[in-house]
């Protein structure tokens, strides 16, 4: 904790230091403290909290859709004999298309809307659910498997007591890989194609020569990062309470 | 009770075939204790599999009471070697011991009362907050052993539940199996490869051939109903039983001959 504040705060000297010394003109690189004024500037302006609630809510809504998608599109193919071999081909080719190569295509489909945001977010998000449940499934320990069958649970109770438990920290990952994704492609998406949001208004403050503001937003952007990964390590510590990776007690 | 008739399971797969039992039969009557021994690799987890209903057998047949036993069925538990693994880490113990009432729909209080008193029967009152993998592997194993209880199985499978414990458990947790069966009436089928396990609690013993497997001969264990660890297995009739079935297993000959070779290299549970 103490070394990581230390290098945080040699950061903010650095920052400081550079534009203030001549190294690189402060039209370009305004010093930390500048930044921090005009970061106070923002957090007073009302458009600047509905342009973090757009992003937020593009963010939410599209992470969990590609949640939900993932979850239940990765259960169906991984459980359903045959269907796993069948998609497999098409999900190695869909998957590694960059989402942002889908923006001339959300444009064309939806203009600005937020629903433009929510194409591209939930395509990019998805993919990080899907291949991890696929592999959470797969790691269904045949013993325990056995055991469930032998003591009458049929397929929807195994399901839910056996494959969805195994598959839980495999989902864990794959939300938490999925949320930090979302983020990246909301914010993209804004700045590219002006969707309403943090990513449109850090774009609107390049262009206007406000670039302390510019600086201000792309620390807030960043903030939101770093918040929105600890809240997921979070959440997956607490559900995970049991899993080997989380447990503190070692078995005796 | 339950029977085996000409059981034949042949594994197919990638170009291979592997006979993994040839031809068994044997039954075993209402509230019979049965041990299943024979050399590592006899398919012994095979049988077990086929009477469970967890495999289908390529022929022959494994009937519960006259019915032919397709799937698993309600009067049958199962005590898997791997209790690590069969039971649930993402449960408490009362939840692992739970499971099984919860699917059949039995009223909450009733399955709060069964589980306790299964916990209890095998000496674990007091840790059903507990994770399995707070717990020894002895004590995880008897979870999975309460688990069976609370089932009440008309038939007990047990695959070589006592493989991976050390001694002292091992022979504490037999006489817990033998106490169990005396005190509730169920049949037991006990699959090992622990020869003075075998003889120590069976009525019968089953000796199987080394694969492809057929049942080389059944031995009746004529030892008294109560046994003990140091009494028992220092009992002349013991020795020569266990030397006996040690004699079946190592060559398919008689035992008379095999004594003196027994006695240097029993399998190795002594206590």
């Amino acid at each position: 904790m103490i070394p990581g504040a230390l290098g945080l705060l040699v950061c903010a000297a650095l920052w400081e230091a550079v534009p203030r010394l001549g190294l690189v003109s402060s039209a370009y690189l305004p010093p930390f403290t500048t930044t921090l004024d005009a970061l106070g500037g923002e957090l007073t302006d009302p458009a600047f909290w509905s342009a973090l609630g757009d992003t937020l809510t593009g963010w939410a809504l599209g992470l969990a859709l590609a949640t939900a998608g993932g979850v239940l599109a990765g259960l169906v193919i991984a459980t359903v004999p045959y269907l796993r071999e069948l998609t497999s081909s098409t999900v190695e080719f869909l998957r590694p298309i960059p989402s942002v190569a889908l923006i001339p295509l959300a444009i064309l489909l939806f203009g600005t809307e937020l629903r433009s945001v929510l194409l591209l977010v939930v395509y990019a998000a998805f993919w990080q659910v899907l291949v991890q449940v696929l592999y959470g499934v797969q790691d269904v320990d045949p013993v325990a498997e056995d055991t469930a069958r032998a003591f009458g649970l049929g397929p929807w109770a195994r399901i839910r007591h056996v494959v969805w438990p195994t598959a839980l920290p495999y989902v864990m990952t794959g939300v938490r890989l999925a949320a930090a994704v979302a983020l990246i492609l909301a914010v993209t998406v804004e700045l590219v194609i002006g969707a309403p949001g943090l990513g449109h208004r850090i774009n609107v403050a390049q262009t206007s020569q406000a670039v302390p503001d510019m600086y201000a937003l792309i620390l807030v952007a960043g903030c939101l990062g770093v918040l929105i990964n600890t809240g997921a390590r979070l959440v997956e510590r607490r559900a995970l309470s049991w899993h080997r990776s989380v447990r503190t007690e070692a078995p005796a | 009770m339950l029977e085996v008739k000409g059981l034949r399971k042949v594994y197919e797969g990638s170009g291979r075939r592997v006979e993994a039992l040839r031809d068994l039969t044997f039954r075993l009557d209402a509230g019979e204790l049965v041990c299943v021994v024979g050399p590592s690799g006899c398919g012994k987890t095979t049988l077990l599999k086929c009477v469970a209903g967890l495999l289908a057998p390529t022929e022959g047949s494994v009937t519960l009471d006259g019915v032919p036993v397709t799937g698993p069925r309600p009067g049958l538990a199962v005590v898997f070697q791997e209790y690590g693994r069969s039971l649930f880490p993402w449960m408490r113990v009362t939840e692992n011991v739970e499971l099984p009432l919860r699917q059949r729909k039995m009223p909450r209080d009733a399955r709060r009362a069964r589980v306790s008193e299964a916990l209890d029967a095998v000496g674990l009152g007091d840790v059903g907050r507990a994770y399995p993998w707070e717990l020894s592997g002895g004590m995880q194993q008897r979870v999975a052993i309460a688990r069976a209880l609370a089932y009440e199985p008309d038939v007990l499978l047990m695959d070589e539940p006592f493989a991976a414990v050390d001694a002292q458990t091992r022979a504490d947790l037999e006489d817990l199996v033998r106490g169990l069966w005396r005190r509730r009436g169920m049949t037991v089928l006990f699959v090992t490869h622990d020869i003075d396990e075998a003889v120590y609690l069976g009525e019968r013993v089953l000796v199987l051939s080394p694969s492809p497997t057929v049942v080389r001969e059944e031995v009746v264990v004529e030892l008294p109903a109560e046994r003990d660890q140091l009494t028992t297995r220092a009992d002349v009739r013991f020795t020569g039983l266990r030397s006996r079935v040690l004699g079946l297993i190592r060559d398919g000959g008689g035992a008379a001959d095999q004594v003196s070779k027994a006695g240097r290299s029993g399998s190795g549970s002594d206590s």
